[in-house]
């Protein structure tokens, strides 16, 4: 069958509002909660319609409250609800950071097993809009650092729609990091896409000669800059991580093992970020499989500023994962 | 034990319930008397918060509880938890870190947590827990639900934002959640008038529409009153409950606190009000029981406190192999992968 015919065009927030729907349609324990979430219709209009279709009860706006509706969110969870909490940006989820890091991930742990959190916390996340150093962040690393939580990244149109779903029937809590710049992607999705695993990185590109892992807002750089390789003669995989806690180190050593030669691609700061803990991992497992050193590209160490050549300047860019690549292979241009 | 049935003054408790209230008292003093003791011994490790002089407070506030009702409390758990029928030996058992203890060891002292009970911690963070209280009830209110959910915290937690987010999530969305403040008037070593700028917590609640009301909590009777209404106000859907409930610990914050704070003498004052010695001298005048019945009592929760110790001491140390169980759930992938990497 010729998939292109029946394949539908559409957006990754329009992608992401269905997954919404799917889940709020298929099980009653389902709500979604945040600020603007409601008669807003979503700060970046995710759940714009739902308000009318699923009622104040199950789209319910909550005050600036951030600790507060991430606390109730995984209160609701722990007594028999599938809560949906979006925080409007990462920015603002340091202030629910005491209940995400001190209940959501402890819970399950300190009452030896009895409670499960079934919560799924989405949030925007990244750099790019210029929007200036306290709504640029990128703090999914922070939150990969910390055990008792799941983390994924959908930078894909079919991620969008499909790790929802997935997400609320595992019973540990899950933050989604979408990045704000992804919203707007545009697409082809099948008309039956649905649930998708959220258990491993995929290969985006296939290429013998290096991996560029990445995820994320960052996926589209690192594939456009693959495809700029290509034209250098160079054939890179791209690896989109997708859950960035656990690490799926499977794949991205099997890469590894294959190309000997890595780039990693991570709009956190660099000291200290998911970049710096995948370098680790390699040297600790894969240190004779390097034919070169592992390089990153990263965040500057700069809070994220205003001007669009110095907002462009703090965080990967085609051209910076092109060379980073290069001098990995000791082509430098 | 059969005798004469209580007056009015104590409420509408049949001679039964009125012993139960003075035998679950006794039970909480002697246990943390216990833990003491097993910590100056090495026993007991880490942070151990004695519930000693405010135990009018959970014996009161529990009897207004129905078991499908959810609890969260504090650090200062033991009396909630003992209170709500978790057996004491799983308790201590916890306290010394068994993997026979209630969270399996996991847990300790701050984090007594029991799903039979309905009991989800031991909050180790001040305020923490009533965020979380806000979720339970919504959760209630979102399935159709009748259950309440009870939060107990101290007067400490009102300086906390997440005080106030939750006391307005809750009225703004009429949950049902009873606020139980214990009001013991120091926040570790810190007086509520050197911390507020109003001491009146009820006000605070009142604030946000949240009807309040100030008990003494060294009288069990009082407690139990004040909560039963409150609670029957919740059940009846207007809402959340606010109460302070007026209390002392006579021990000092936990096991490493010099007690710079305050004075001996403040001390002895409140002991003078010791809500146990309060409640054995009504029932004596009352007739329900006489010196040897109390005697009888006391020696019954001896032996229970003995066997929990008992109980602790011959549990066993969860294998090392272990460490790394119940961060994720076991058949999730996450769990999985996490082992593996």
């Amino acid at each position: 069958m010729d998939d292109t015919v029946t394949r539908v065009r559409t957006t990754y927030r329009d992608a992401m509002r269905e997954a919404l729907r799917e889940a709020l349609r298929r099980d009653e324990r389902v709500f979604l909660m945040g600020e603007d979430v409601g008669r807003y219709g979503g700060s970046y209009a995710v759940s714009k319609g739902l308000l009318e279709e699923f009622g104040e009860e199950r789209i319910r706006d909550t005050p600036l409250s951030e600790s507060g509706f991430v606390g109730a969110g995984i209160g609701a969870a722990l007594n028999g609800t599938l809560p949906i909490v979006e925080v409007m940006t990462c920015n603002f989820s340091l202030l629910a950071l005491d209940q995400i890091v001190n209940n959501a991930a402890t819970i399950r742990h300190m009452s030896g097993g009895q409670f499960s959190v079934p919560i799924v916390i989405r949030m925007a996340t990244g750099a790019g809009r210029q929007l200036a150093a306290q709504h640029s962040h990128s703090f999914e690393g922070w939150y990969a650092h910390i055990p008792g939580i799941r983390i994924v990244a959908p930078a894909t149109l079919e991620d969008a729609r499909g790790m929802l779903w997935t997400a609320l029937m595992d019973p540990d809590p899950v933050i989604m990091f979408e990045n704000a710049l992804l919203y707007n992607l545009e697409g082809e999705l099948a008309p039956d896409a649905g649930a998708v695993d959220i258990d491993h990185a995929s290969v985006r590109r296939a290429g013998d000669d290096l991996t560029l892992v990445t995820y994320g807002g960052s996926l589209g750089k690192t594939l456009q800059a693959a495809d700029e390789l290509a034209r250098n003669g160079v054939n890179a995989e791209v690896i989109d991580l997708r859950t960035l806690r656990p690490l799926d180190t499977v794949a991205i050593f099997g890469s590894l093992a294959r190309t000997h030669r890595m780039v990693i691609v991570d709009e956190g700061w660099k000291s200290g970020a998911l970049a710096a803990e995948i370098m680790a991992r390699a040297m600790e497992e894969s240190f004779y499989e390097l034919d070169a050193p592992i390089a990153r590209v990263c965040g500057a160490e700069v809070p994220i500023p205003y001007a669009r050549h110095l907002e462009e300047a703090a965080i990967p860019q085609v051209a910076t994962i092109v060379d980073a690549a290069l001098r990995t292979l000791n082509k430098h241009v | 034990m059969s005798g004469p049935e209580p007056s009015p003054d104590f409420l509408a408790l049949t001679r039964d319930e009125a012993l139960e209230l003075a035998r679950t008292m006794i039970r909480i003093r002697r246990f943390e008397e216990k833990c003491a003791e097993l910590y100056a011994a090495g026993k007991i490790r880490g942070f151990l918060h004695l519930y000693i002089g405010e135990e009018a407070v959970a014996v009161g506030a529990m009897q207004a509880l129905k078991p499908e009702d959810a609890i969260l409390a504090t650090y200062r758990e033991h009396g909630h938890a003992l209170a709500r029928g978790i057996p004491a030996r799983t308790i201590m058992a916890e306290m010394y870190g068994k993997y026979e203890g209630c969270s399996h060891g996991r847990g300790g002292s701050m984090h007594v947590f029991d799903a039979h009970a309905r009991f989800y911690g031991g909050n180790a963070i001040v305020g923490g827990g009533l965020p979380l209280a806000v979720g339970f009830a919504l959760a209630d209110k979102l399935m159709h639900r009748t259950a309440l959910t009870a939060c107990f915290f101290g007067e400490g937690a009102v300086a906390e934002g997440e005080f106030h987010e939750s006391l307005n999530l809750a009225a703004l969305w009429k949950l049902p959640v009873l606020f139980l403040c214990e009001n013991n008037l120091y926040a570790m070593g810190t007086a509520l008038e050197r911390s507020e700028a109003d001491t009146d917590l009820c006000e605070k609640a009142r604030s946000y529409r949240v009807e309040a009301h100030s008990v003494d909590g060294m009288d069990v009777l009082a407690v139990m009153q004040a909560s039963a209404e409150a609670a029957a106000r919740v059940r009846a859907g207007t809402g959340p409950q606010f109460l302070e409930l007026k209390t002392y610990r006579f021990r000092a914050h936990s096991m490493f606190d010099a007690e710079l704070y305050r004075t001996k003498a403040e001390v002895e004052q409140w002991k003078k009000r010791c809500p146990l010695a309060a409640f054995r001298q009504k029932v004596m005048q009352e007739g329900l029981l006489d010196e040897s019945g109390w005697a009888r009592m006391e020696a019954a929760v001896e032996a229970e406190i003995s066997a929990a110790v008992s109980y602790a001491e011959a549990g066993t140390w969860e294998p090392v192999e272990q460490l790394t169980r119940d961060v994720y759930t076991e058949h999730s992938a996450a769990g999985r992968l996490a082992t593996e990497c």
